[in-house]
């Protein structure tokens, strides 16, 4: 040691002390048989999960759950961190969209085995979209822990006025009682529906409702050019282009007041806006909305499709006490836990048989949320989904509604470079298969 | 003598170690990394396992040529310079002038308030100016309607944005140069104002002849700070547009960030990050040159 100090002075003691602190980073540990599960959750639902734990501990001596908070909009890039620096949770909340990237990172565990053992947690208990997501591979990585879809928010008055006492089921209809809003004021700069061009969402579920493959190939090549999803597009584009829905969306920086000025009367949404919209819409507008599933194409098959999504709980695969680990999901996953989660924080449960409690059963929002969870799908399972959806699909419809683009140039452009973002997809299928 | 020499050097690099490791490890290493980086395609994949990472030489740089979404944030990210540096200059120097006259009373005061903006953090002033901006609610428009002017969609109008944006980072930046524009005309010799003076020259032929090139120095300074600063555009679109309308706020920066951090393609973003670096050094040389010649 004092020869180290010698010859390189403080340097030596400088990349010493720095190699320390790298080592120095807490691991779950076991102190004379206890053991600490480190479990991150993020935003609200970190807060309110700690009000769940002392009971499980209580049940489960020798087991202490460690939550921490991590905000929603830097949890990725914090999971992604730590995951290259060996440093990840043992459970996490992963949003369910999420999935295919931690998998394919080798990440997050495959929990088959537990499932098959388990006596809280099985598929049926399940919505079976949203089961649906957890799937690689045909593999389970995560289970659902709270879920959500989106779906219409919308004016009962002005629907009444418009001349529909119930809401749309299909395609012709939702376009019909848009046209007739709009017409209830006449010069006016006001909208029957928001369909804003920096959300992605709404264009996915309507070109998924038409039946379109997003895309082809084993999910290496885009196919946004298909016919399915350009008849999709130029359905709702021309809602902006008859100035049925706004073009701008910085006019609406908030949404909650433009429903209440009834700037626009539909508005697609998921269960995390009900508390803000009760919020806004208070004294005589407090009964005038209402929630309504997706309307299908035809009408035929009522609901239409909608997206699943919500959180899901993954164990990583560094986790020491997986066995404990999978003992806190399975509490997490019981009916009664999955109510009071419910209770603390509207996120809605993932479990079936907690939808038949009074609490969900009686509330009229709910229903609608219900019903459209017996259709929704995922989108397509790759890490690259969210870059597509967020930076490409979102942007050519911008591109198209503004007018800059025909729908066919935007679409054979949004392929393009859908194709170029999957070529390492492609490279690394092609490997495999050698 | 050869002795001592050695010992007082063998001082100074013990002194100087700490500083120069703690820049080797925080900079040097990881401005190298991300230069190797540049030429890769590191990404997502990437973390899992190192395997997929494969060295495609200039790919990248080639790619980002071809991208249209790279050249659409060059384009704005140089309107905004070209636009917002005149005017941050321009207006400091007029600010800066006026504390410096004898005429105005409470200098300190308007000093501080014009100061303020430039410490105030950023987050915080670019959502009050989304407030400003509001097409309904905000007060510019209010104002403009006292002069029978419609409601304007600033931030959400393709072609109003970026000048919104750049109005909105002048303000915030100005008071920092006025201080340093300050400083300079106060180290200007008031002698050579008497003399001028003496010999009849007007206030206006005093500032060409006098205050302008003894400024020459600092405004040499204060345009590559500012310039510098400028194409580092990133906070104000990311919290006021998020790049849009149609992209048209996106700088390049925020396109890195996008790229980076967003989808993680961090061999591409690095590379956008290496062009970046290559366009503020080009701009600095032809300043530096520029300030040369004009002094020759």
């Amino acid at each position: 040691m004092k020869d180290v100090v010698s010859k390189y002075g403080n340097s030596g003691i400088i990349i010493l002390a720095i190699a320390f602190m790298l080592f120095t980073f807490s691991c779950s540990k076991k102190e004379n048989g206890n053991v600490t599960i480190k479990f991150w959750a993020m935003g609200t639902e970190a807060e309110y999960v700690t009000k769940l734990v002392p009971e499980f501990e209580k049940k489960n001596p020798g087991i202490h759950v460690e939550v921490q908070q991590i905000p929603w909009n830097a949890a990725q890039e914090k999971l992604v961190t730590a995951f290259a620096s060996d440093n990840t949770p043992d459970i996490c909340q992963l949003g369910n969209t999420w999935i295919p990237q931690f998998s394919s990172l080798g990440g997050i565990i495959k929990l088959d085995d537990f499932i098959a053992e388990s006596k809280v947690i099985n598929k049926e208990n399940y919505f079976s979209g949203v089961w649906d997501t957890n799937i690689m591979d045909s593999s389970v990585y995560g289970i659902p822990w709270y879920i959500d879809t989106r779906l219409m928010f919308y004016r009962t008055d002005v629907f009444k006025k418009a001349g529909y006492d119930n809401p749309p089921r299909s395609w012709d209809e939702l376009y019909d009682l848009c046209k007739k809003i709009k017409a209830l004021y006449p010069g006016q700069d006001k909208y029957a529906i928001y369909l804003p061009t920096n959300e992605w969402n709404a264009f996915i579920i309507f070109a998924l409702e038409n039946g379109a493959q997003l895309l082809k190939d084993n999910n290496s090549l885009g196919n946004f050019s298909s016919e399915k999803f350009k008849e999709a597009f130029k359905f709702l584009t021309r809602f902006h282009k008859e100035k049925l829905a706004p073009i701008g969306i910085s006019q609406v920086t908030n949404v909650y007041q433009a429903f209440v000025e009834e700037y626009f009367s539909i508005y697609i949404s998921g269960p995390w806006n009900i508390n803000e919209f009760k919020k806004w819409m208070t004294s005589d507008l407090a009964d005038k909305w209402s929630t309504a599933p997706m309307p299908s194409k035809y009408g035929d098959h009522y609901p239409g499709v909608s997206l699943a999504g919500g959180s899901s709980l993954v164990i990583f695969k560094d986790c020491e006490y997986k066995d404990e680990a999978w003992k806190f999901i399975e509490y997490l996953s019981q009916t009664s836990i999955q109510l009071e989660f419910y209770k603390l924080l509207y996120d809605l449960p993932a479990v079936k048989e907690a939808w038949e409690d009074s609490s969900l059963a009686n509330n009229k929002y709910m229903q609608a949320f219900h019903t459209q969870f017996e259709n929704v799908v995922a989108t397509p399972k790759v890490p690259e989904w969210e870059q597509i959806a967020f930076a490409k699909v979102q942007q050519y419809a911008e591109i198209v509604v503004r007018g800059a683009m025909t729908v066919d140039e935007a679409l054979a452009n949004l392929d393009k470079y859908v194709d170029k973002i999957l070529e390492k997809r492609r490279w690394l299928l092609s490997k495999e298969k050698r | 003598m050869k002795d001592s020499y050695s010992f007082s050097s063998r001082a100074a690099y013990f002194f100087l170690a700490p500083a120069v490791i703690a820049i080797l490890i925080f900079f040097f290493i990881p401005v190298i990394a991300a230069f190797i980086m540049s030429f890769t395609d590191f990404d997502i994949y990437a973390f899992g396992s190192l395997d997929t990472v494969r060295f495609i030489g200039f790919r990248n740089y080639i790619q980002l040529f071809e991208d249209p979404l790279f050249w659409q944030s060059l384009q704005n990210t140089v309107y905004y310079v070209v636009l917002a540096t005149p005017l941050a200059i321009g207006i400091s120097l007029g600010a800066a002038i006026l504390l410096n006259t004898k005429l105005i009373k409470y200098k300190g005061f308007f000093r501080l308030s014009y100061f303020i903006p430039y410490i105030t953090t950023l987050v915080a002033v670019a959502i009050v100016w989304r407030f400003i901006y509001h097409p309904k609610f905000g007060i510019l428009n209010y104002f403009l309607g006292l002069f029978g002017v419609n409601p304007i969609d600033w931030l959400g109008n393709p072609t109003l944005a970026m000048p919104a944006i750049v109005i909105m980072s002048v303000w915030k930046t100005f008071g920092y140069n006025m201080i340093i524009f300050l400083a300079g005309l106060q180290n200007i010799p008031e002698d050579l104002y008497e003399a001028a003076s003496l010999e009849g020259a007007n206030e206006w032929q005093k500032f060409k002849a006098i205050t302008i090139p003894m400024l020459a120095p600092t405004t040499l300074f204060v345009s590559i700070i500012t310039i510098v600063g400028y194409f580092q555009l990133f906070a104000e679109p990311y919290i006021m547009t998020q790049g849009g309308p149609l992209n048209k706020t996106l700088s390049i920066v925020g396109y890195m960030y996008q790229e980076g951090f967003r989808w993680w393609n961090m061999g591409y973003s690095a590379s956008i990050s290496f062009v970046l670096f290559f366009i503020i050094l080009i701009v600095t040389v032809i300043q530096f040159k520029l300030q040369k010649n004009r002094l020759a």
